[in-house]
């Protein structure tokens, strides 16, 4: 298993977010992650990916316990994640936003600049091909001069996709990355997770609220509830489960009822 | 004579600002910006001609390049904290006292010192050369950075404010209740300037030596009136080297991490950026680069008290340079230091103006000490107002394509 969460738990004040939740992700699939609003899908994204500290229960990423390590380290690792409302860097280029990402810069040393000129220029030279050809394949290469924060929703979403592409990844957590997106532009989304899965071994893990994206790509889908897991399965399975459909009815009712 | 001259500085400043600031198109601006400055050569170039001794107000124009151009090093070092990457310190009066404080502590000499033998206190001072004392400053002011940085930078944002802000008020304290160190309220005085024994013919009676300088013996050649060039060309020099070697990092991928830090400090986590190291490093780059600032001040004006702690003059007025100049951008900061301290320092002027004390219905008021301080306040605020109203972004905004080298 690439990723296994075992129990874990979080509490916001009284109310417990995150309850018990164990799952696994394989390496090399497109693993969905639904469940009514407020289910704790997003909140299990950030414990996973140490934005959150867990009150209890443990995370394992390749093989190696990274429960409460800061983001950044995890980064490192290969696990890469993109939020649920775009968070792009509005004051920089596109450009900029991309070539940002990659680990390890040399130029980032504070010295380098004077130490190694010569290096930072060649690194970054490697960079912004790299940037391009990222660009390239998510179709926003028109727009690598304009300022982030004038791209359109759907647009910003494809290019979180691009920034956690240029990391390189293992593994690739998305929150919702259909939302907001027209069904064009969500069919090219779609076609582009499946190439980097297949072609990059890239594994995805996105919570998704449209079902026609989740049953046309994932499996295998988990269904989160209240915190905790509910099911596990084909696409198929998790439709026709009668669970499954309490468990998004009941919601819903629990909703009109207050 | 005097007078009019002050007034019509003033007027063609603010004119000048006005044009600037309301015209849309970028050639136009220029040519405010140009016709002003011309405006305001002639304006003292004429003033210098009629008005004798003809000195005086080139010494004025140095001076004032000498003190704006310590405004543009501060500014230079806010820029890398605040316009690069978004901390909010505005204790930067604390980072430039310590560096006026500590280069003064380790380069005077005890015999300047008046009254240092005969009182109680014991007084400390090393006689150490400029260079060392301008270091120590340097120095002095990182470690404070770094005291900030490890208590506040892993916390949410507004803690840097409190505790820069605190640590300012603290040293302040220090300087003025710590009298074995710094004399207090009384402050120190004749701080020695960096070769001056070397470089100004000495006058009286009896002749110094010349000067002896690693062995080699020269002649000293300068007059003292002239010394404040030499000064004037240190200034600009730290200047210089300040603002090359921020354009050079902060337009590096290290410069490209500290924005994406200020845009959204979680999607650089994300991102696998160690925002606590990056934070950390630039807010050590600007308290160094505040530090050698109040070095630099301290040798200028000689002398130094608890004063040099004054957040108005040296945290507030700062603030409104850079964002007035075009917070994010190294050029911007230096031309709005330069233009904030013109407005500043012209308004002094204006006690040349207006009579010492002036009769209101609220009573007779002191014109040099009731009325310029609120004047001059207005002043920059309106500018800043204007500023903000018309170009948020400053004069000179940060550039789109900042830390993107290569050319495409
Ligand atoms: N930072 C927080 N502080 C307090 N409560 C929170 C916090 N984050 C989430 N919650 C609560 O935890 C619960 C789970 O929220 P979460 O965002 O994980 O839901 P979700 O499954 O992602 O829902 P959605 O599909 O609407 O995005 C919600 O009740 C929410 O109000
Ligand atoms: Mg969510």
């Amino acid at each position: 298993m690439q990723l296994s969460v075992q129990n874990l738990v979080k509490d916001f004040g009284g109310l417990r977010a995150v309850d018990r939740c164990s799952l696994e992700v394989r390496e090399g699939t497109i693993t969905g992650l639904i469940g009514p609003n407020g289910a704790g899908k997003t909140t299990l994204f950030n414990l996973i990916t140490g934005f959150y500290k867990s009150d209890s229960g443990r995370v394992i990423f390749e093989d190696t316990d990274v429960t409460g390590r800061p983001p950044y380290t995890l980064f490192r690792q290969g696990l890469c994640r993109t939020f649920q409302i775009p968070r792009e860097f509005k004051e920089m280029t596109v450009l900029e936003n991309l070539m940002l990402v990659p680990a390890g810069q040399c130029g980032e040393r504070i010295f380098s600049p004077w130490l190694q000129p010569g290096r930072v220029k060649q690194e970054e030279r490697e960079l912004f091909d790299k940037t391009i050809a990222t660009l390239e394949f998510v179709n926003l290469i028109h727009l690598k001069d304009e300022y982030a924060r004038n791209l359109s929703g759907g647009q910003k979403k494809l290019l979180e996709l691009a920034r956690a592409m240029m990391a390189d990844p293992t593994m690739i957590l998305l929150d919702e990355p259909g939302a907001g997106v027209n069904p064009t532009l969500l069919k090219k989304l779609m076609g582009y997770i499946e190439r980097l899965c297949a072609d990059r071994g890239i594994t995805f893990f996105l919570i998704e609220h449209d079902m026609d994206l989740v049953m046309a790509l994932c499996n295998p889908v988990i269904v989160m509830s209240e915190g905790k897991k509910l099911m596990e399965g084909t696409p198929n399975e998790v439709r026709s489960d009668q669970r499954v459909l309490d468990a998004y009815l009941g919601g819903q009712y629990a909703a009109a009822d207050r | 004579m005097s007078q009019i001259i002050s007034l019509l500085l003033v007027i063609i400043s603010v004119a000048g600002l006005a044009i600037l600031l309301t015209r849309k198109s970028r050639s136009s601006r220029w040519i405010a910006f140009v016709g002003t400055l011309i405006a305001l050569g002639l304006t003292v170039l004429i003033g210098s001609l009629l008005d004798a001794p003809s000195e005086s107000m080139f010494s004025f124009l140095v001076d004032f390049l000498m003190l704006g151009g310590t405004y543009a090093i501060l500014s230079l070092g806010l820029n890398v904290q605040w316009g690069y990457t978004g901390l909010f310190n505005i204790g930067v009066a604390g980072f430039f006292g310590v560096g006026a404080y500590v280069s003064t502590i380790l380069v005077q000499d005890p015999i300047n010192v008046v009254g240092a033998g005969n009182e109680s206190i014991t007084v400390h001072f090393f006689n150490l050369p400029f260079v060392v004392g301008l270091l120590g400053a340097m120095a002095a002011s990182g470690i404070v950075a770094v005291v900030v940085g490890f208590a506040t930078l892993r916390l949410r944002s507004d803690y840097l404010a409190i505790a820069t802000i605190g640590v300012s008020e603290i040293l302040r304290l220090i300087a003025t209740n710590e009298r074995g160190i710094t004399i207090g309220n009384r402050g120190i005085e004749n701080i020695p300037q960096p070769l001056h024994q070397c470089l100004v013919i000495p006058v009286g009676a009896n002749p110094a030596p010349p000067c002896d300088l690693f062995g080699i013996k020269i002649p000293q050649f300068i007059s003292l009136a002239h010394y404040d060039w030499f000064y004037f060309l240190i200034v600009l020099g730290f200047l210089l080297i300040a603002f090359l070697a921020l354009e050079r990092i902060s337009r590096s991928p290290w410069g490209r991490a500290l924005r994406a830090i200020r845009e959204d400090e979680d999607a650089a986590l994300a991102l696998g950026k160690n925002t606590f190291r990056f934070k950390m490093q630039s807010l050590i780059v600007g308290a160094i680069i505040m530090g050698g600032a109040g070095s630099i001040v301290a040798h200028m004006v000689k002398f130094i008290d608890p004063s040099v702690f004054d957040p108005l003059q040296r945290t507030f007025l700062v603030w409104v340079m850079l964002i007035v100049g075009g917070t994010g951008n190294n050029k911007g900061a230096i031309f709005g230091a330069f233009l904030m301290w013109a407005i500043w320092s012209t308004t002094s002027r204006l006690n040349d103006i207006l009579p010492p004390t002036l009769l209101t219905p609220l009573g007779k008021i002191d014109v040099a000490s009731q009325l310029f301080g609120p004047i001059r306040i207005m002043a920059i605020v309106i500018a800043l107002e204007v500023i903000l109203l018309y170009r948020p972004r400053g004069l000179i905004a940060e550039e789109k394509h900042t830390s993107t080298k290569i050319d495409h």
